[in-house]
């Protein structure tokens, strides 16, 4: 193998033959180079659905209340279920070791704001202070909504960046006053949300302020808890799933619901979600190594198919080789020596390629589902290495069999 | 120098078995110039494969040298071939994506003789043939004639104990022919072994001893008086 000699008849018959060395090299360096853009657009989409998800936090859970549609101790259907401050409180303090942030809502819809002359219509929430974290908002200017906003029921307001922009222009909008159907609040923070404008269209309030301005009483229109994770994804699956479920009985116990009405009492869990969704991604990756095994094969039957068509025409001087002394070994050697050469280094060439291609347009792919598509390296290293090992196998057969030819056979005239 | 006893050969096309070769017995001796005749089918290319050990014989023996040619594999077939024999061709067989210099240096690569030394032997024999300054030229690049000569070279590269031709002259015309007779007389006349396969009669005269096939049997194993190829060139 590390015979000199035996390298510079190779690369003299390689060198000489620079139309079947080519071919033989574009055919496995265009199937690498397939393979590795393959690879990378599906490492791509996977980590854009992650991206996706990482709008919100994933582990949450969150609690909407409907009306009842079965009948449960002597109550009718029908009933509208209205969830309560002390159904908060009473998750919150149950669960306390599970749960890591936590908010309860009461929401006007399309509230009606107002700075100087300009208005416009956003959603109003009145919320804890945990929902920072619940909608991974980044605080840009000022403060979030704080426990003293809540406990002292304060008219201050944390406004979303659109509707800063809206109403604002430009204006610094801290310690100004803005109006909701007449209320004045204060301004005290802005912030922006990586689920992009339409959750940056939001004003919040502190809950208690919320619910004293707007006749909410006590009441609230939902929950959101997120979960602390276990390190094992589905370890924290199993727990959150558990976790809501725990919850969902709890406060249909509370609000006298029963068990199995789905309708009065919904807990979603998009830890839940997100395993579906991972899963999909997963399902994707595979479908993206079949495709790419498959092109990995087609390479390899087009190297066995050159190398028999090399062999073909070179049994004639594969028989002038043998009679002049040439091993029958020394032959399927030269043979598989030469196309393992080749292909390994056309394999590599068009691993770099692909590389290299990957690297340049990566960055320049603007799609919320494809991001920083790119190919682990030691995956593409072994992929060339599969080729060129069974593009060698490929060419064993062919190889062998000529040299088994007697040289008679092959040196007779046609 | 060549030992042949009761040599048969027979070959099998499905049902029909053809016996080509029915009990040769044959000897050379070293320095002898050599030409088998013979109508085609009168077997003398299947002796000649045998002699090169390109094909073997299905009873009898074969001594060259002092070696007893018997039991060979492949791989001591090929040995063989490349220490004892230099083969001259119809068709020349030269490799076409060789250069004339490396085609004549081919042997040498098979008995492991060193990069270096390959060249300046094989050009001392393209030298020998009169092509030294068509050393780097590949095989499409030369006539006929001049194929027919790297090709002699080639076939010396390795010292071989006998140089096996078969029809050398076959593809050439008369003053080509004569010209390479001429060179394997040269060879010759050093004490070089050398079998000739022609069906050419002047091509016979040429050498020294006239052996007659026919039907699988040497019907005829004379010696002439050589008519020299430099006389017609």
């Amino acid at each position: 193998m590390f015979d000199l000699e035996r390298w510079q008849e190779i690369f003299e018959t390689l060198s000489k033959n620079k139309l079947r060395t080519f071919l033989t090299g574009l055919s496995v360096a265009s199937g690498i180079f397939i393979l590795v853009i393959l690879l990378g657009f599906s490492t791509g989409i996977q980590n854009g659905v992650r991206s996706q998800f990482q709008r919100d936090a994933t582990n949450l859970v969150s609690i909407w209340a409907g009306t009842t549609t079965k009948e449960y101790k002597g109550l009718n259907p029908g009933r509208r279920i209205q969830l309560k401050n002390a159904d908060f409180n009473a998750i919150s303090n149950k669960y306390a070791d599970n749960i890591e942030h936590e908010s309860s809502f009461y929401t006007i819809w399309g509230g009606l704001v107002n700075y100087k002359n300009e208005s416009g219509n956003y959603r109003i929430q009145g919320i804890l202070p945990g929902n920072q974290f619940i909608e991974n908002a980044d605080v840009s200017q000022g403060r979030f909504i704080n426990i003293s906003d809540v406990d002292g029921s304060k008219k201050v307001a944390v406004i979303g960046n659109k509707v800063s922009q809206d109403l604002f222009k430009g204006e610094d909008p801290i310690n100004k006053n803005i109006s909701l159907y007449g209320i004045t609040f204060k301004v005290v923070g802005v912030f922006y949300d990586p689920g992009g404008e339409r959750d940056e269209s939001k004003v919040f309030l502190p809950l208690s302020t919320a619910q004293l301005a707007f006749n909410g009483a006590d009441n609230i229109r939902n929950m959101m808890f997120t979960l602390k994770m276990a390190d094992d994804f589905d370890q924290a699956v199993a727990e959150s799933q558990a976790v809501s479920a725990a919850i969902e009985t709890e406060i249909k116990l509370r609000q006298t619901v029963a068990p199995d009405d789905t309708n009065a009492v919904r807990v979603n869990n998009t830890l839940e979600e997100a395993k579906k969704i991972y899963s999909l991604v997963d399902t994707i990756a595979a479908v993206f190594w079949f495709v790419g095994i498959g092109t990995i094969i087609a390479g390899v039957v087009g190297v066995g198919n050159i190398m028999l068509i090399i062999v073909k025409e070179r049994t004639k001087e594969i028989g002038i080789r043998k009679a002049l002394g040439a091993q029958p070994w020394s032959i399927v050697g030269m043979i598989l020596q030469e196309s393992v050469f080749v292909t390994m280094f056309s394999g590599l060439f068009g691993l770099i390629l692909g590389l290299g291609l990957l690297e340049l347009v990566g960055p320049l792919i603007e799609s919320d589902f494809i991001k920083y598509p790119q190919v682990d390296f030691n995956t593409a290293i072994a992929t060339v290495f599969i080729l060129v090992f069974a593009g060698a196998l490929a060419g064993f057969i062919p190889a062998y069999r000529a040299a088994k030819i007697r040289p008679i056979v092959a040196l007779r005239d046609e | 120098m060549i030992e042949i006893k009761d040599l048969h050969k027979s070959y099998h096309m499905g049902n029909n078995s053809l016996h080509v070769l029915k009990g040769i017995n044959f000897s050379v001796k070293e320095g002898e110039l050599v030409s088998i005749m013979g109508s085609s089918g009168s077997g003398k290319s299947t002796l000649l494969n045998i002699l090169g050990m390109l094909d073997e014989a299905d009873e009898g023996s074969y001594t060259l040298g002092d070696v007893p040619i018997k039991n060979l594999n492949e791989k001591i077939a090929a040995n063989y071939r490349n220490k004892f024999l230099g083969f001259i061709f119809q068709s020349f067989n030269l490799i076409n994506y060789k250069s004339a210099l490396d085609n004549v240096a081919l042997p040498l690569y098979y008995q492991g003789v060193k990069r270096k030394e390959r060249a300046e032997k094989a050009m001392h024999y393209l030298e020998k043939v009169g092509l030294a300054e068509w050393s780097h030229h590949l095989p499409s690049e030369l006539s006929g004639g001049q194929k027919q000569r790297v090709a002699i070279a080639r076939a010396l590269a390795s010292d071989p104990k006998v140089l096996l031709a078969d029809e050398p002259t076959g593809a050439l015309d008369t003053k080509t022919s004569y010209e390479v007779m001429d060179l394997i007389q040269g060879i010759n006349d050093e004490g070089k072994t050398i079998l000739v396969v022609t069906h050419e009669h002047d091509i016979a005269q040429m050498t020294k001893r006239i052996v007659n096939l026919k039907d699988g049997l040497i019907i005829d194993d004379s010696k002439v008086e050589q008519i020299r190829a430099s006389a017609h060139v």
